[in-house]
């Protein structure tokens, strides 16, 4: 086994098993194919894959019209360009008449890299919460991605699944279970609790490590279902830690960390300091160098936690 | 159907769409209006359909992609039988099923949910794909609007329709000059159609989208078409049935007065005793 893969590497490899098994799944994509890691399906089954060209719209108004029909469409291209340039038919061609339509998009995040800034989907998570109908999945390593995939191809309805691009730690085997509307807490600490995914959630771990060996006992959930969002588990966690620091490769407006500052503001009002994009878009460079740059680092993490242990003892 | 039964039944239609107006007091009754006999030939004629098992696997689809029409779609629906005509007079209101525009979670009968413009013909190929896929039979109908030309996914679709040999596909313009702020050809330009849609690769065909026999031919040519898609190029009058509100821009999205809808439908019951 490989000690990292891409998401995206593990979408391809999903879309194979669910090729063999369910014959009305289909892919679509725009000319991305290669990099998405939809070509592999197409490779294998050429009569259920369907290159939309450089036209994302259609790419996902299609899709709607082939799940009206009783397909499952698994459309894919990178995240700025599906939830961007097709928010509306997004919004109206699919999450509107609750389409069973599932949205893979990859290269989310700054960990795109030297494609920069234009490439790099950081509001994605915000926009596609929004949405009602709209499942929103962001799957931390290969093995949680390959279940997410399956989860959502047994689902009935509109998902988003958001992927990247980089090559990530693998974390969870096949013991893993990872169930839409659940967050897994994979560490339990009682005085602060680090709410992560995507590829948050490694450093998260490595970040609890590091503050174990300082005494400090930290909890870790992976929040990969951001919505529906697993409120119960925060609630329960927050409450026992009384301080949250959350984690994600998004701007800290809009996405995981506000999903659950809401949710803790109304249920359990705790400390929290959330670590994400200081609302501000990537540029080009080295995806490590990126997250240096950008304070994603287990570093930025062991900070967070100091910061929102002091507004706890206050 | 004959066609002076399919006239009657647009006629039937016409005069639906304006007491439906009047009543909900808003509404979109120029476009609505130039589309009835496009709409009562194919409800009536061409589409295999059964009202009484609206998600039947087999039947054709219809995509309203020119949403704002739904009165159109709405009163061929009631007339065909898949809800009673009462409930045309729950349009537009608070928790009724039918909506501004339509909504295939609401509405039975109802394929596909439309109203933002430019997106009905992607979701019409996706139809067309499965059914290719699932070795089906079944036709799927699009109707566009003229200014619905200027977005950009419909030529997105348009070029998908013909790379993928949707010839299941029939799609429609309903080509009647106007859009909300004036002559389709002053807001932007979209002639020369004919040649547009032929450069995309489809099959075309240009009728008078009020003569039924017309309409009915076209339909039919459609369906011998191999390995192409087909466009009909339907030229309307928008407005069309009642004096005032024909080719007026003005009519696109004002529902009638109690009086001006009077006089409508005056017109169009004489118009129903001429046709006898
Ligand atoms: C994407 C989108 N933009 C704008 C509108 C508002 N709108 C509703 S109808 C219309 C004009 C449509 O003109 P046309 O396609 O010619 O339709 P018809 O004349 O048949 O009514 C516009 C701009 C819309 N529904 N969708
Ligand atoms: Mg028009």
């Amino acid at each position: 086994m490989a000690d990292k893969q891409a998401t995206r590497e593990a979408y391809g490899k999903a879309l194979l098993i669910l090729g063999a098994e369910n014959p009305n799944v289909v892919v679509l994509d725009a000319d991305l194919s290669k990099s998405t890691k939809t070509a592999d399906f197409g490779k294998k089954y050429p009569e259920r894959f369907f290159n939309m060209g450089i036209a994302e719209s259609n790419l996902l108004g299609t899709a709607a019209g082939l799940a009206a029909a009783g397909k499952i469409p698994f459309a894919s291209t990178f995240a700025i360009f599906a939830v961007g340039r097709a928010f509306e038919q997004i919004r109206n061609s699919i999450a509107y008449p609750k389409l069973n339509v599932k949205i893979a998009a990859t290269h989310s995040g700054i960990t795109v890299g030297e494609d920069g800034g234009s490439h790099q989907a950081i509001e994605d998570v915000a926009i596609m919460r929004a949405v009602p109908n709209m499942v929103v999945l962001v799957p931390a390593d290969g093995e949680e991605t390959r279940q997410v995939i399956l989860a959502s191809a047994k689902y009935y309805g509109p998902v988003y699944i958001r992927m990247g691009r980089l090559d990530v730690p693998l974390l969870f085997d096949e013991d893993y279970h990872f169930e839409i509307g659940k967050a897994n807490v994979l560490k339990e600490g009682t005085d602060v609790a680090i709410m992560a995914n995507g590829i948050m959630v490694s450093m998260a771990l490595e970040a609890a490590s590091d503050l174990a060996a300082e005494g400090i006992k930290v909890s870790v959930v992976n929040v990969a279902s951001v919505k529906p969002l697993d409120e119960d588990t925060i609630v329960r966690v927050a409450k026992t830690t009384k301080a949250v620091v959350t984690a994600e490769e998004h701007n800290i407006i809009g996405g995981l960390g506000s999903a659950i500052s809401e949710v803790l503001a109304e249920r359990q009002p705790t400390p929290i300091v959330r670590v994400g994009l200081k609302d501000t878009f990537g540029e080009s460079g080295k995806p490590v160098e990126l997250l240096e740059k950008y304070g994603l680092t287990k570093a930025a993490l062991i900070k967070a936690v100091h910061e929102v242990l002091a507004k706890k003892q206050k | 159907m004959t066609t002076i039964e399919l006239k009657r039944v647009a006629n039937v239609i016409r005069q639906d769409i304006i007491s439906m107006l009047v009543t909900a007091k808003s509404g979109h009754p120029g476009g609505s209006l130039s589309a009835a006999d496009i709409v009562a030939t194919l409800f009536f004629n061409e589409m295999r359909i059964n009202p009484k098992d609206p998600k039947w696997a087999d039947r054709d689809r219809f995509v309203l992609s020119k949403g704002h029409a739904a009165p159109v779609l709405y009163s061929a629906l009631a007339e065909k039988g898949y809800f009673s005509k009462e409930e045309l007079k729950g349009l537009r209101q608070t928790g009724h099923m039918l909506q501004g525009h339509p909504d295939m979670k609401k509405t039975p009968g109802v394929d596909m949910s439309t109203g933002s413009l430019g997106q009905g013909l992607s979701a019409a190929n996706g139809m067309a794909l499965a059914g290719k896929l699932d070795g089906k039979d079944y036709r799927v109908y699009a109707l566009l609007g003229d200014g619905e030309m200027a977005e950009g996914q419909v030529w997105e679709a348009a070029m998908a329709s013909a790379h993928y040999k949707l010839d299941n596909v029939t799609a429609i313009i309903d080509y009647n000059g106007l859009q909300i702020d004036g002559k389709t050809d002053s807001v932007m330009c979209s002639a020369p159609l004919l040649e547009k849609w032929q450069a995309f690769c489809w099959h075309v065909i240009e009728v008078d989208g009020h003569d039924i026999d017309a309409l009915l031919a076209a339909f039919a040519e459609a369906k011998t078409v191999k390995g192409k898609p087909t466009m009909i190029i339907a030229k309307t009058v928008k407005g069309k049935g009642v004096s005032f509100m024909e080719d007026q821009a003005g009519w696109h999205g004002n529902a009638p007065s109690v009086e001006q809808g009077e006089q409508a439908l005056k017109e169009l019951r004489e118009e129903a005793a001429n046709l006898g």
